[in-house]
Formats: structure tokens, C-alpha cells, sequence
């Protein structure tokens, strides 16, 4: 390994007279090693291209102030840009010139100054190599009682520790400032009724018709083709308050499938009409909405996290990070042919919640 | 002595070649063989055959026997590999034997868009007779297929009908156990039609019921506006979302970063 004259041992003598009688401290339980690995110092110094052909170091002035011109004539012409390529409306390719070629210039700009300025740096400005110490954390004894000094000053002159009653009151103005902004945020839930209830229950209730998102049309059963999937919200929702808030729980995917593929339990035998089965489109997971729908394997699949449910068998999860089977909305049909629910979902719907059950 | 002769001959071959010589030789190699393959694909997806007939029910009887009953059987009765093809329709044979995924390569989870088999008389020939057996979905008439209908609302539509599997640019996207949504880009007005009455593999239908005549021609209109208006925001990508942007900026973007910090500490030459 190659050693530089004037290497570690130097350095280390420098540091160790420059503070030591700080350094005397006990160790305590550290492990002196006294084997630690000698300082190996610098690699011998190696000339620059620059440093030793004159022709090469004209190269990179060139170089440099090149990148710095090349800086001004893109910043010129990101300005000339923004003129020349105008945003029309109603024409999205003049959008995407316009962003091109401005981005192009102030790329241009900055990376011509930077590149330039790194470029100046390391092949033209003096090249030798130099340490710089560390200072030590531990300050001086003086500035150390200074700054004791400085506490206790400040202590004595605003009476901090001898005036308990300001004391106290200000840190129970302390303590009571953050209480408004709990407040506050608990308001944000809806004011006057119980969150717990508001995720119990949707804008289903018994005899809304399904109809389809997001022209509102009821659904007769008879629309509903073998192989059908409709995305379906109840009727009359773009006439409710929260609109959005209510689709958002009541979103529903209606399927038909053949009758002796479902295998229903006998307590849901009446929630489906003739093939046709209606499913919270809320996924039990994290919410995202479960639509993707297979026509022949009958399997739902979640795209955010892969869960799939079996249509067949109530929605059963079969695959994924859902912990239960989608909400089923029981169905019927009404004298005129229309998809009406029996209830609204038995269960609440989407992900979980504490008090949930 | 000979240490010495081998160091020269070291020394000689690291005079003689560039560092980023091997990089540039395996980016060659990659590139001629991809291009060699695509030009053979694209020659494999010209040889078709040239056989001009009179579109007629005897004639797709005849095709449908020589290329289909043996899977879908004699009466389009269907077997254990095999649907019945009985009631399905001509839209169902347009789309299936004109995107070429009739006939089917091999049996698997799902039959992909491959070079088209027969001509487009023979295809026609084909529907007239799968549906002059049992009727079925009609091919499409032309005034739904024109692309001029309203695409906000066809845009709409496709969200809440559509992107959860075709991806919302209708790029296409996964679903279980190796199947697939395929994109929807380059796919003809009548073929997206025809997919959306006919149902085909794991799609569902959207009926007239459910998606009227119009709300298809408004469906299209949107598709077809996405494949040829510019995209804003520059190279899409794919559009396939996080993942294909994500993978971009971790390697080039993060790469690009890498590479500047390592020239900025780098001792100049």
C-alpha cells in the first residue's frame, strides 16, 4: 500500500496536541482498540490532464464557457419558445409543443450552468488534496459555563422559577391550545348523527329499484341478459343530499348467471330472482370498488390488491387480503318487472371499522 | 519474462478496446435480434391465404366443417373443449375469427389476438352460416360504427362500464389466474361492438338493455378519440399506470441521478 510523506502519523500528532487534555476522559465500557487501523493517508497525487498538456486544458476551458453559452442560448430560448409555440385552446398538441420545447430550453439553461460549473471544478481549478478536521462535539469549559451562566441570567431576570403562578399558567395555556383543533376535527364527522350508524346502513331500503349508473333508468329483470353485468345505484340518488357520499356506500354490481350455478344457502334462497344477484361493489378490504367481473369462471376480482370473490357461493373470498365475503343485496321484483331491493345490505358494507360487527 | 509478455499483451488489448465496447456490443446484438424477429412476425402476418369466394351459406358450411367442427362439432353442438355455437350469432363469428382468435392455437386459460386466418369473404361466409343455424347479435350496422357520436358520454360510460378490466386509456390490464383484458387500442369500431353484444370468453354482456345502440356508438366515439387525439402529458408509456411510470423513473430517473453523482465525485482525468 502506498504511503504519502506526510500521512497519518502527522495529522494524528496534530489532533491529539491541538485537544488533549480534553480527550482524557475514561473510556467507560468502550473497547479501546489498540490495534485500530493506522490512518493509510493520501494516494499519491496524480497530475490532471489539464495540469500537464496545456492543449488539453484549453480543451476544457472551451469546454466550460461553451456549456455556459449553450445555458444562455436555452434560456433564450425557452422565452422564444413560449412565443413561438402558443397554448390554443380546444388544440392539445399545441399544449404538448408548448411544454416540449420551453422544457427542452430551461433544461438546456440549468444543466448547461451545472454541467459547466462541475466541469470548471474538477478539470481547470487547483487540484490538491487537504483535510479538513472535525471539530470536536464538547465545546470549551468556558463556553459550557456560559452558556449555564446565560440559563440562569435568564431565569433570575424573568423570575421563571420563582413566579410559579406565571409559570403554571402558561403551561396550561400550553397544554389547552391544541384542545379547539380536536374539537374541530371531530367535527368534520357528520354533526348530529352517529358515524357507527352512517356506515351501517346505505340508500337501500326495501322496494328502491335498481337502476344504472349513472343514468338512473330502472332495470327490469328482463334487461338482465345470462352474462349480464350491471353496474347498478339506487333510484332517485342524484336527487339526494350527498350524493356522492350515498353512491359511494350503495354502488352495487348486478350479475345474471344460470340458476343451478349459484349454490345458495338456504337463508338467502330469496335474495336473488332467477339468476340474477346483486353484490356490494365495495371491496371488504380497503374499499376500492370490485367490478371485474368473469363470465364464465364467476369470479370477482378486486384490481387494487387482488382479492377475488366467488360469485357462485355468495362472494366467498378464494383469493386475497379480503376477510369477508361482499355484502349481498337481497332482490326481488316488483308487479311492473322492475328490480327492487328487499332491504337495504344485512351487513354493513366496505372495509372494516371497530365497531363493526 | 513470460508475466511480463502477458502484462504487455494485457495492456495491449485495453489500448485496443473502449471500455463501453462490450456494452455496445450486447445493444447491438439486442437490437439485431429484435428486429430480425419483428420483420419475420410482420412477413408470418402477411402470408394469407388469397381464396376469393361468394360469401353463401354453403360455403361457410364447408369452412366451418373443414376448420371448426372439430372442436364446436357438426350441428355447432359443442363437445368437452369446446361452447355450442348455437345462437351466438354473426357478430360473435365476425369478432372471433376476425381478430383471429378463432380458430384457437392451443388450448388455454384464454384464446389471444393472433394474424387473422381466413379473408374477410370466408369470415362473412362463416357468420351467414353459424347464423343461419340458430339466430343470434347481427353484425353491427354501419351508423353505430362511425365514431362520431358524443365522447364525453361514451367516455363515461367506459369508466363505469368498462375500465375496471380495459384500463381507463383502455390499455388493458390483468384479471385471475392468467387471464387477461386485452387493450382496446387499434381494435376496430365493429370488432368492439360485436365484444360488447357478444360477450366473448370471461366478458360480460352489455345488451342493448343496458348499453343502448347509441351509448356503443358514444363508447367507440371516446376509444377512438383516445388511440389518435396527442397525449398531453408526452410519452404515455403504455398507459398501464404506476407501474410501468414507476418502473421508468426508478431506473432512469434514479439511474440518471446515480450516474450525475458518480461524475461529480469522480477524480477528473
Amino acid at each position: 500500500m502506498a504511503h504519502d510523506d506526510n500521512s497519518g502519523a502527522e495529522l494524528a500528532a496534530a489532533a491529539s496536541s491541538d485537544h488533549g487534555p480534553e480527550n482524557n476522559v475514561s473510556t467507560g465500557t468502550a473497547v479501546v482498540a489498540n490495534d485500530a487501523v493506522e490512518n493509510p493517508g493520501f494516494p499519491p497525487h496524480r497530475q490532471r490532464v489539464t495540469d500537464l498538456n496545456p492543449k488539453k486544458e484549453r480543451t476544457a476551458e472551451r469546454t466550460v464557457y461553451t456549456l455556459f453559452y449553450l445555458s444562455i442560448i436555452g434560456s433564450v430560448w425557452a422565452i422564444a419558445a413560449y412565443m413561438l409555440f402558443p397554448i390554443e385552446p380546444e388544440n392539445l398538441l399545441s399544449v404538448r409543443l408548448n411544454n416540449l420545447f420551453i422544457g427542452v430550453g430551461v433544461a438546456l439553461a440549468l444543466l448547461g450552468i451545472g454541467i459547466g460549473a462541475v466541469h470548471w471544478a474538477k478539470a481547470l481549478m487547483a487540484d490538491h488534496e487537504t483535510i479538513d478536521e472535525r471539530h470536536p462535539v464538547r465545546g470549551t469549559d468556558e463556553t459550557r459555563a456560559r452558556a449555564v451562566e446565560i440559563f440562569e441570567t435568564a431565569n433570575e431576570e424573568s423570575g421563571f422559577g420563582r413566579r410559579t403562578l406565571i409559570r403554571n399558567s402558561l403551561l396550561g395555556a400550553l397544554v389547552a391550545f391544541p384542545l379547539p383543533a380536536v374539537v374541530l376535527f371531530r367535527g368534520l364527522a357528520p354533526e348530529g348523527q352517529d358515524p357507527v350508524a352512517l356506515l351501517n346502513e346505505t340508500a337501500w331500503e326495501a322496494g328502491t329499484r335498481l337502476a344504472r349508473d349513472p343514468s338512473g333508468v330502472p332495470i327490469k329483470a328482463s334487461d338482465v341478459t345470462l352474462g349480464s353485468a350491471f353496474h347498478v345505484i339506487p333510484e332517485g340518488l342524484s336527487e339526494m343530499d350527498h350524493m356522492l357520499e350515498e353512491k359511494a356506500k350503495a354502488i352495487v354490481l348486478l350479475m345474471r348467471l344460470k340458476p343451478e350455478d349459484l349454490n345458495e344457502r338456504e337463508d338467502r334462497k330469496g335474495w336473488s330472482y332467477d339468476g340474477i344477484v346483486a353484490y356490494s361493489k365495495v371491496c371488504t378490504h380497503v374499499g376500492c370498488p370490485v367490478a371485474l367481473y368473469e363470465q364464465q369462471t364467476h369470479h370477482l376480482l378486486c384490481p387494487c390488491h387482488q382479492s377475488q370473490f366467488d360469485v357462485t357461493n355468495h362472494c366467498a373470498v378464494i383469493f386475497g387480503p379480503a376477510a369477508r365475503p361482499l355484502p349481498q343485496l337481497p332482490i326481488a321484483v316488483d308487479d311492473e318487472g322492475y328490480l327492487i331491493a328487499q332491504s337495504d345490505f344485512q351487513e354493513a358494507v366496505g372495509p372494516s371499522f371497530w365497531e363493526r360487527h | 519474462m513470460f508475466t511480463k509478455k502477458k502484462r504487455q499483451d494485457s495492456a495491449a488489448k485495453r489500448g485496443r478496446r473502449h471500455p463501453l465496447a462490450n456494452v455496445a456490443l450486447i445493444a447491438i446484438g439486442l437490437i439485431a435480434t429484435g428486429g430480425a424477429y419483428a420483420g419475420i412476425s410482420s412477413a408470418t402476418a402477411q402470408t394469407e391465404s388469397t381464396v376469393v369466394s361468394q360469401a353463401s351459406v354453403e360455403d361457410g358450411e364447408k369452412l366451418f366443417q373443414a376448420n371448426c367442427a372439430t372442436c364446436h362439432g357438426f350441428n355447432l353442438e359443442g363437445s368437452d373443449e369446446a361452447p355450442s355455437l348455437i345462437g351466438v350469432g354473426a357478430a360473435a363469428v365476425d369478432f372471433q375469427v376476425g381478430t383471429g382468435r378463432m380458430p384457437m392455437q392451443a388450448h388455454n386459460v384464454q384464446a389471444p389476438e393472433k394474424p387473422v386466418q381466413f379473408t374477410d369473404d370466408q369470415i362473412s361466409s362463416l357468420a351467414e352460416y353459424v347464423a343461419s343455424v340458430a339466430p343470434g347479435p347481427a353484425i353491427p350496422e354501419e351508423q353505430y360504427l362511425d365514431a362520431d357520436g358524443d365522447a364525453a358520454n361514451g367516455a363515461e360510460l367506459f369508466r363505469i362500464n368498462c375500465a375496471m378490466c380495459h384500463n381507463v386509456a383502455g390499455a388493458g390490464g390483468a384479471l385471475t389466474e392468467g387471464k387477461y383484458a386485452p387493450s382496446l387500442m387499434g381494435v376496430s369500431e365493429a370488432h368492439i361492438y360485436e365484444a360488447m353484444i357478444t360477450a366473448p370468453q370471461n366478458m360480460p354482456v352489455f345488451n342493448d338493455m343496458n348499453l343502448s345502440p347509441e351509448d356503443k356508438r358514444d363508447i367507440i366515439t371516446a376509444l377512438k378519440f383516445m388511440e389518435n387525439e396527442v397525449s398531453v402529458g408526452g410519452h404515455p408509456l403504455s398507459s398501464l399506470g404506476p407501474v410501468a411510470e414507476g418502473l421508468f423513473i426508478w431506473i432512469f430517473g434514479l439511474g440518471s441521478i446515480i450516474a450525475v453523482t458518480v461524475w461529480i465525485t469522480a477524480k477528473s482525468n
